[in-house]
Parts: C-alpha cells; structure tokens; sequence
C-alpha cells in the first residue's frame, strides 16, 4: 500500500494521512493508492502538514508497517528511549523497528 | 569569561525579533517551506526525524552556570527534559516547536547565547581546547583569539554563501585535544623566539573524504591572524566547487590544488588585503583578553586522600594536570555505562552548573568528545564534588576509555542516518564494563557514525564504527587506527561488514588481538601501528 506522512507545521510530530485528516498513529495510515499527490498538494497549501511524501508500507493483523527503517523509526520515536515513544508501556517496542 | 558587549547584544537581539516575524509568517502560510528552510537553518533550527530540532551554538565550548541553567530550562520547559551535546561542542534539542522557536531564541539571548550560524554554509561555531587557559602545556590561553574569530565570523557580509558549512578550531599547545587538523582551518597557536603567532593547518575533515589538513604557513604574526583567515577563506570563496555538494568542502579544493597550490594563493592574497589594512586593531584583542584573565588560583593541598579506591580511580581517570598545582580539570563523564553518549537531563545540566559555581569559578566546557570539564577545581574540593557527581550518575570513571564512547544520534533521530549509532554505543560500554575488560584496556577511542557525513568521528577512532544502509539493513564497517590527537591519522577498514551483534563481538575480537599483542605501555593505537591491520584482519575474518 501507499501511505503519506509528513511533520505537523507547528510542532513538527511525525503525522500519517487517515483519510480524512493528519494523526499520529501509523496505525491509522490509509492506503491513499493514486491519490497521493493530489492529497499531498491540497494538504500542504492547508498548512495541516508540512513537506509530506508518500512510502510504501505493508498491512498484517499487527497493523500498519512503513517498508523503510527509517519511517518505522519515525512512526515509533526513538529506539533507545522507549519512554518517549508512543508506546511508552512497552520496553521492547524497539524491536518493531528492526 | 568573554562577556557581549553592546553590538554583540544588538546584534543577537535583532536577530531573534526577524526570526520571530519569520517563523510567524511561516505559520500563517506567507512563506512556504521552500522560502522557510534557509531561514529557519540560519538560526540552527532543522527538521529532523521526529521533530524540529535545534543546535544552539557554545562558543569553544564555554558556560558559565547561567547558561547552563537556561540550557537546563530549556530542556525542560520545550523540550523533553534533556538535550544532547554534540562533537562540535554544541547542544542539541530533539522535540522542538516551531511555535515556540522564538521563545527560545529570545531566553537565550538574555543569556548572551544563540543558534546563529550552526547550519548552513558560513563559519560556524569555533571549537577549542576543552582545558583552555588551565592547561599545563598551552603557551598562552588560545581562547581569546578563538573570540576574536568568532566576532570576526559572526555575520561576516562574504562568507555567509561559502560554497559549503566552515569550521575552525584553535588550540594553543602541541597536545592536540580539539581533533584540530580535521577541520576546515585549524590554528595552533605557537610561540617562536619569544613571540606569539598562529600556525595554519588547512583543509582538513571528515565526512565521505576525509582528509588531515596539511600546515600552510608555521607562522603569522598575531597583529595579522585575521587578515591570514579572510585570505584563506577568500581563495576558497572563490574557487571551491559550487557544482557538486560532495566536493565543495575546503578540503577537496586544497586537495585537488595542492598544498602548495593553494598556499600560492593564499599567499598572494593576503599580500593584497594586508594594503587594505583590514585587521582589526590589536585594541580590540587586548580588550578581549581580561575576560579570559586566569581567576583568583589559591594555594593548597596538592594531593587527595586515596583510601576510598572508587575516588581514586575517578582522580586518575578523569582529571586533567592543570597549570596550577593546587588544581586540576576534572571530566564529568556523560557516558554512564549502557547510557546515551552526550545526553544529559534538565537535572544533570543544573547540577554541573551549581558545581560549576561552587567548585571551578562560575565555568564549564563542553568537549568534543561528548562530556562537560569542569576546569579549575581545587584539589581540596574533589571528593565532595565527586560526591555529588556520583550520586546523580556523573561520576563515571571512563575518560578516553572504551565506554567513552562518541556516538552520533544516528538512525534514532538523525534524518540522513544509514543506521542507529546510540545502540551500539549503549551495549559496547555494558559489555565492556560487565566483562571487565575496559580497565585491562587503558586508551582506547571507539567512535560512531551512522552515517558516511561522520559526525561521529568515526574515521579517527582508534577504533571506527560507521552504520551503512544494506539493502535496508542495518550494517556497520569497522575501521582501526585512527586518531585525532596530534598523531591525527584515518582508520583503515577492516574489510566486510557486520549486523549488529557481530560488530560488537568484532569490536570485542579486536581488542582480544591487542591484549595478546601488547607490549610494554602500548595503548591500543600503537599495538596496532606496529603490527598491522593483518593480525586483526586474520582473528575478524579467518
Ligand atoms: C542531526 C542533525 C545533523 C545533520 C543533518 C548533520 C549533517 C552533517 C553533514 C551533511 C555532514 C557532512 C558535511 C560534509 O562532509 O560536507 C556533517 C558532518 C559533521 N557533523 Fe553533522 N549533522 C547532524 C548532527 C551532528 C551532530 C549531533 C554532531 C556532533 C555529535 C555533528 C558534528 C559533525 C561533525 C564533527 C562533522 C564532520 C566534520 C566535518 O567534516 O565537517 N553533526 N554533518
Ligand atoms: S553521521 Fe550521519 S547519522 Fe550521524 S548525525 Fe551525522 S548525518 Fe546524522
């Protein structure tokens, strides 16, 4: 699937298109299939997000997964302090990423 | 310490207002990202994986407890309680709003501190000798020239569109502390026949070409330091490869010219801007200086009490000979064992600027290497202040150890990373420091960078770990024999990569190879430039 994420403006937290607007969760990422650029341009002169692209991710029963490294790290915060991620109860989440 | 003077305070007030008015406009959309992004990088302020995040520039290092309080507060008041010291002796926030970017510019201006000129292609900020006007072995404190370059460099109208980022650092002894002659200019500060002068050491670096910079001239004169620099920077200004990123450092210039080259040029420049007397009166470096006058040295006990062996190893680990013998500088190490290199929290940061204040006359440095020198502390003073160090988990004994490690923030944060840096850091200093095998180890430089830009200063680890992207996994090269002392030398890689675990046995292995190997007094670097990269090419890969 293709999902788009980008930063908010204002505060620069890592945000994923859910169809009807920006959240925080990569859970919530919509398969925005040939849209993406259209969804991007109207967004972005909206201020609601800022320089957005669009990934490649995969979905299973554990959710939604952005293909590259990268975006996983985005998507969870970083991996060596699990208390400011977004899922802070979990010490292991870090593995998510690998 | 140096102290703004009223243009210095203008000039830094001025600048938070525009940036204010510019994020503002920002944010009501009158400018795009595109028009946004060279502004906002002119105040240190990037956009990196999870949020904004913003460099604030230290000026070779130095803090007084003020500043380091708001740094504290900063932390905690936008931040998430904790900030990251950099290679480049600044510091990093991860978590930051642009809504609140003006605020914090505005908090630091009142305490003569800013973001300016810790991105984009200017001079950025100058390092120095983290034991600065304390040290044993300088010949004078080189940080009052490092200021003067600093006003010099400040807004200075030609090179703020350099064909790429500047950096400079100056020392004042032959002990190199500040990895001088892997920066763009480095400065050593030197005196010949009774007289004062800077050597100049040009184009060096790291990154994807690293380089060691080869000495251009042994010897200006101080009332001509500055016209020497412009004349440097001119030629590159002039000639340096606007046409490809990867080749427009100072380096490649000076490379592809020839020392000798270059230095022709140089020269010949600065023949013509001596006619256009454009140094700045000595005056003005002579009205400098008394910020750095030494403070008030009392005499006293010159040895501690060793009967605590904990403490001892600390003293012998992590304090450094001060020119005063009533003295040392002593290293709080920002490297606990399994913790982030360079990272501090609000409460850490206020603390070593309360020991600051109480125990080493009102002044800090941060160092390269990731950790904050306090540098003048009574030898009477050491066991309360390792007390308090210890008991907020400062007190690490690992100065240039293996689990002193230089990490840069890597995959974890760093939008350019191939791979994390932070992990592998983490879990070499508990390795080590669970086997017992650091303190068999004596010296030993293990650096990280999870990229090829080398932040973290891999290619001059004695031994180098650089984190490379393999078909979108993580791997990591390792390098051996590298320095960036004044023996300043590249590491060598040892041939193939490894996942993660396999990097840590490898870094493990390398160091079995040395420990067979040694002889007599041999820190780790020396086994290895005496036998060769095959001994421990053999026990990696055989
Ligand atoms: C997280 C944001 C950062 C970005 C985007 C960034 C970017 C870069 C880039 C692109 C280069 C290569 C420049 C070149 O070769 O022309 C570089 C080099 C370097 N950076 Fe960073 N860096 C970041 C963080 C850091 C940190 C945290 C440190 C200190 C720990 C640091 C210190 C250095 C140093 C010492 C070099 C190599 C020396 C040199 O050749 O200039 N940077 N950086
Ligand atoms: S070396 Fe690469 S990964 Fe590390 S901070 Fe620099 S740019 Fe980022």
């Amino acid at each position: 699937m293709i999902i788009l994420t980008g930063n908010d403006l204002k505060t620069g937290a890592v945000v994923w298109w859910d169809g009807v607007s920006w959240s925080l969760h990569v859970e919530n990422a919509v398969d925005v299939g040939d849209q993406a650029g259209a969804i991007m341009a109207r967004e972005e002169a909206a201020r609601r997000v800022n320089v957005p692209y669009s990934i490649e991710a995969t979905k299973d029963e554990n959710g939604v997964r952005p293909a590259h490294i990268k975006d996983r790290v985005r998507a969870l915060g970083p991996t060596v302090r699990p208390d400011l991620t977004l899922k802070p109860a979990d010490p292991d989440i870090g593995e998510w990423v690998i | 310490m140096y102290q703004y003077d009223q243009y210095d305070q203008a000039m830094v007030d001025a600048r938070v207002a525009e940036f204010r008015d510019q994020a503002q406009r920002r944010l009501e959309g009158k400018l795009s990202e595109d028009q946004f992004k060279p502004l906002r990088l002119m105040n240190g302020l990037y956009l990196q994986l999870h949020a904004y995040m913003l460099r604030v520039a230290i000026p070779y290092g130095t803090l007084n407890s003020t500043q380091m309080h708001v740094l504290a507060d900063i932390a905690d008041k936008y931040d998430r309680g904790y900030g990251h010291f950099t290679t480049r002796q600044n510091i990093q926030y991860n978590w930051i709003k642009l809504e609140d970017a003006g605020d914090i510019l505005a908090d630091l201006a009142k305490v003569e501190m800013h973001a300016i000129q810790t991105s984009g292609n200017c001079i950025r900020n100058i390092s120095s000798d983290h034991f600065a006007g304390a040290a044993q072995d300088e010949v004078v404190d080189p940080r009052p020239y490092a200021e003067l370059l600093r006003q010099w460099s400040s807004f200075h109208p030609e090179f703020m569109y350099l064909p790429r980022k500047f950096k400079i650092a100056v020392i004042a002894s032959d002990t190199d502390r500040a990895a001088m002659r892997l920066h763009d200019i480095g400065i050593q500060i030197v005196e010949r026949d009774g007289e004062i002068g800077a050597s100049f050491y040009v184009g060096g670096g790291m990154g994807r070409t690293p380089m060691i910079a080869p000495n251009i001239r042994d010897f200006v004169p101080l009332d001509q330091l500055i016209t020497y620099a412009e004349a440097c920077l001119r030629v590159y200004n002039r000639y340096g490869r606007r046409d490809n990123k990867y080749k427009a450092r100072i380096k490649i210039l000076v490379h592809e010219l020839g020392a000798e080259e270059y230095t022709r040029q140089v020269e010949e420049e600065f023949a013509h801007l001596l006619e256009q007397g454009i140094e700045p009166p000595i005056a003005e470096l002579e009205r400098i200086k008394p910020y750095f006058a030494d403070p008030a040295f009392e005499d006293g006990p010159k040895t501690v009490d060793r009967s605590d062996p904990d403490f001892a190893l600390w003293v012998d680990r992590n304090t450094h000979r001060h020119k005063h013998d009533s003295y040392v500088s002593a290293v709080i190490s920002l490297k606990p064992v399994g913790g982030i290199p360079g990272d501090a929290t609000a409460e850490q940061m206020h603390l070593m600027a309360e020991l600051a204040k109480l125990y080493s006359f009102d002044e800090c440095r941060v160092m390269h290497t990731q950790n904050v020198v306090l540098p003048h502390v009574k030898i009477a003073d050491l066991h309360t202040l390792w007390t308090k160090l210890e008991a907020a988990g400062l007190g690490t004994p690992n100065l240039d150890q293996i689990g002193d490690i230089i990490a840069c923030p890597g995959l974890d944060y760093c939008s350019l990373a191939n791979a994390r840096s932070i992990p592998l850091a983490q879990k070499i200093s508990e390795r080590f420091a669970a086997n017992g095998k650091q303190d068999k180890l004596g010296e030993l430089k293990l650096k990280i960078s999870g990229c090829i830009n080398a932040c973290g200063h891999h290619h001059a680890g004695h031994i180098g770990i650089l984190g490379v992207d393999k078909k979108g996994v993580e791997n990591y090269q390792l390098s051996l024999g590298g320095s960036e002392a004044e023996d300043t030398s590249l590491g060598k890689i040892t041939g193939r990569g490894f996942d993660e675990a396999g990097v840590i046995d490898a870094v493990d292995t390398v160091t079995d190879v040395y420990l067979a190997q040694r002889e007599d007094g041999e820190r780790f670097l020396d086994t290895y430039n005496r036998i060769g990269m095959a001994p421990f090419k053999e026990a990696l890969y055989d």
